[in-house]
């Protein structure tokens, strides 16, 4: 299968392209500038590969969680371009793809949310296949859920953000921490393939991104009882 | 040639094709206000949200209802800015990529290009050149348009736009969002003239405007409140003071451009009371007024489609190579005319 895969959830922007077993991929450092990078590395990637974007077979696409911009960035990159070849989309968890990119066994990924808060999920990797131990969530950094058994590889901006934070609430949970590791559009198209030959690809239109944070405003009846003003 | 054309920067998801021969084949507008009313005006990151859900669901029923496919696309034009960053980014994002995958030209658009060219799509289109008035909740200009992507900047808003004071105004008088429309019908009820606001700046030697004024001049009056008679009073002097400004200053720029024609776009411009006046006064001058259609006056794909169209048509697009940027903030004298 020819996959493209999508990463733009943090500021580490990635795109890969999986072909039959190989990887190509380009990315870098580039905070709020998906815009300018991510479709020419895709046209970049293709030519490279000697390849249109017609011979793709589906695309994988960081659905989060992570930063909302950057989420919806890769979302409409991907519905575009799936509308336009008739592709299926898979949208796959960053933090899966951030615990397969930090390779070990057990780990606990966990992002930078802003606002005092992280995301935090935790996966066991099985034959390069991460199992959901503890799925994706919100929380203060001192109250992240502890996940089951020890010998856990902390990993993700969360621990450079947060980490004394972190380990008040992890104690001897983590024997190892990785903070300078990111999720991948590599790991994405990797973690998209298998269900994308499942056919569990979707129509475009149900590419949606993933926020776990859900309450982003209040609305004014919310405002009024808070003692707020119209 | 077939455009298709995607606005997403506010609170309206809009998808529209347009044919350079045949004209407007199918629009359609997702409205948002429903979802922003709770929260008192609109959330930018709840518009976002919501754009990403609606932009495939409309374009499917506008492809549907125009009878063509994807691939009879020619070029895809967005609204680049100016607007809410986030939202932009969702319309450009998809935009920019379905025109990738299409092999088709991706034409960013100014969003108030859009609106000032939109009474082109009515029956009876004004010829260039015209003096335009956009009147929005984010602007009130007064521009020369000597044709496509050739506009001087005549005046301006100092301070708010008049659809901004009438949102303000509005919230003040303890009306819902939006406020301009429930503004307008309170003011139906009430009589202008009782209380007295002032007229701001009407008889400056300028074409520009001050709206912020009025505001607080009302603020004064409401006070410690007001019965609902004296409400729908105030509601009508406010709408008149406004009014008389916007009126007296566009079309003394018709005159000051010797035109005869004067083209109102933008969210105010669906006000009742405002195109009564404009109508009687314009006609009275000898000033042929435009409108665009009711259901083009809001945001909407449209009027994107068909500057894309026009810019399509006046130069060869660029290769696309897939790099795009939004402009949160892009002044339309910027714009400079395809050649
Ligand atoms: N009938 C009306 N009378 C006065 N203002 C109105 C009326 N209808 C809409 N508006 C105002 O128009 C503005 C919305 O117009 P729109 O062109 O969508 O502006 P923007 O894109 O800048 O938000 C709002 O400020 C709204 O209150």
């Amino acid at each position: 299968m020819k996959i493209l895969g999508l990463e733009t959830s943090s500021r580490r922007l990635s795109v890969a392209l999986w072909l039959d077993g190989r990887l190509l991929e380009r990315g870098g450092d580039y905070p709020n500038a998906g815009s300018e990078y991510v479709l020419p590395w895709a046209v970049e990637l293709l030519a490279e590969a000697g390849m249109a974007l017609g011979d793709l077979d589906g695309i994988g696409v960081g659905a989060g969680p992570g930063g909302f911009v950057g989420l919806r960035l890769a979302c409409g990159i991907a519905q575009g371009l799936a509308f336009g070849l008739d592709l299926p989309v898979v949208g796959v968890s960053t933090l899966e793809a951030l615990a397969l990119a930090a390779g070990g066994a057990r780990v606990l990924a966990c992002t930078d949310a802003r606002m005092n808060e992280v995301y935090v999920a935790a996966y066991e990797i099985h034959d390069g296949m991460p199992e959901t131990i503890m799925a994706p969530g919100v929380f203060p950094p001192e109250r992240v859920p502890v996940p089951p058994g020890s010998g856990w590889l902390g990993a993700g901006e969360g621990f450079s953000v947060y980490g004394e934070r972190l380990h008040e609430a992890l104690g001897t949970t983590l024997t190892a921490v990785s903070a300078d590791v990111w999720p991948t559009a590599a790991a994405v198209a990797r973690l998209a393939l298998p269900r994308l030959a499942r056919g569990e690809g979707l129509d475009p239109a149900l590419a949606a991104p993933r926020y776990v944070r859900d309450k982003v405003a209040l609305t004014t009846a919310e405002r009024l009882a808070r003692g707020g003003v119209r | 040639m077939l455009v298709l054309g995607v606005e997403s920067s506010c609170d309206e998801t809009g998808l529209a094709l347009y044919s350079t021969t045949r004209g407007l084949l199918a629009h359609a507008v997702h409205s948002q206000v429903k979802m922003h009313e709770d929260y008192g005006g609109v959330v930018p990151e709840l518009a976002s949200r919501d754009h990403i859900r609606r932009l495939i669901p409309l374009l499917r029923i506008v492809l549907d209802e125009a009878a063509a496919e994807k691939d009879d696309i020619d070029a895809v034009a967005y609204t680049a800015g100016p607007g809410l960053a986030g939202a932009l980014l969702v319309g450009a994002s998809f935009a920019e990529a379905l025109a990738l995958s299409l092999g088709v030209p991706a034409l960013p658009i100014h969003h108030l290009e859009g609106h000032l060219l939109s009474p082109l799509l009515a029956k009876n289109p004004p010829n260039f050149p015209f003096v335009a008035l956009l009147v929005s909740g984010g602007h009130t200009q007064l521009m020369r348009v000597a044709g496509v992507g050739r506009y001087e900047l005549l005046g301006e808003s100092l301070d708010d736009a008049a659809g901004e004071a009438f949102d303000k105004t509005a919230k003040l008088l303890g009306l819902g969002y939006p406020g301009g429309p429930a503004l307008a019908s309170l003011a139906a009820t009430g009589q202008a003239g009782r209380y007295r606001l002032p007229r701001p700046m009407l008889h400056t030697n300028d074409l520009n405007f001050s709206f912020s004024g009025l505001k607080t001049a009302v603020l004064t009056l409401v006070g410690g409140g007001l019965a609902d008679g004296d409400r729908a009073d105030l509601a009508a002097e406010f709408q008149e003071a406004v009014t008389e400004v916007l009126v007296a200053k566009a079309l003394r720029a018709v005159r000051t451009c010797k035109l005869d024609r004067l083209v109102v776009a933008g969210g105010v411009g669906a006000n009742q009371r405002l195109r009564q006046r404009l109508d009687s006064e314009g006609a009275a001058l000898n000033i042929r007024i435009h409108y665009p259609e009711l259901s083009l006056c809001t945001d909407n794909g449209a009027m994107i489609a068909f500057c894309g169209a026009q810019r399509l048509q006046a130069a060869a697009a660029g290769q696309n190579h897939g790099a795009f940027a939004i402009r949160p903030r892009w002044p339309l004298a910027e714009l400079i005319a395809p050649s």
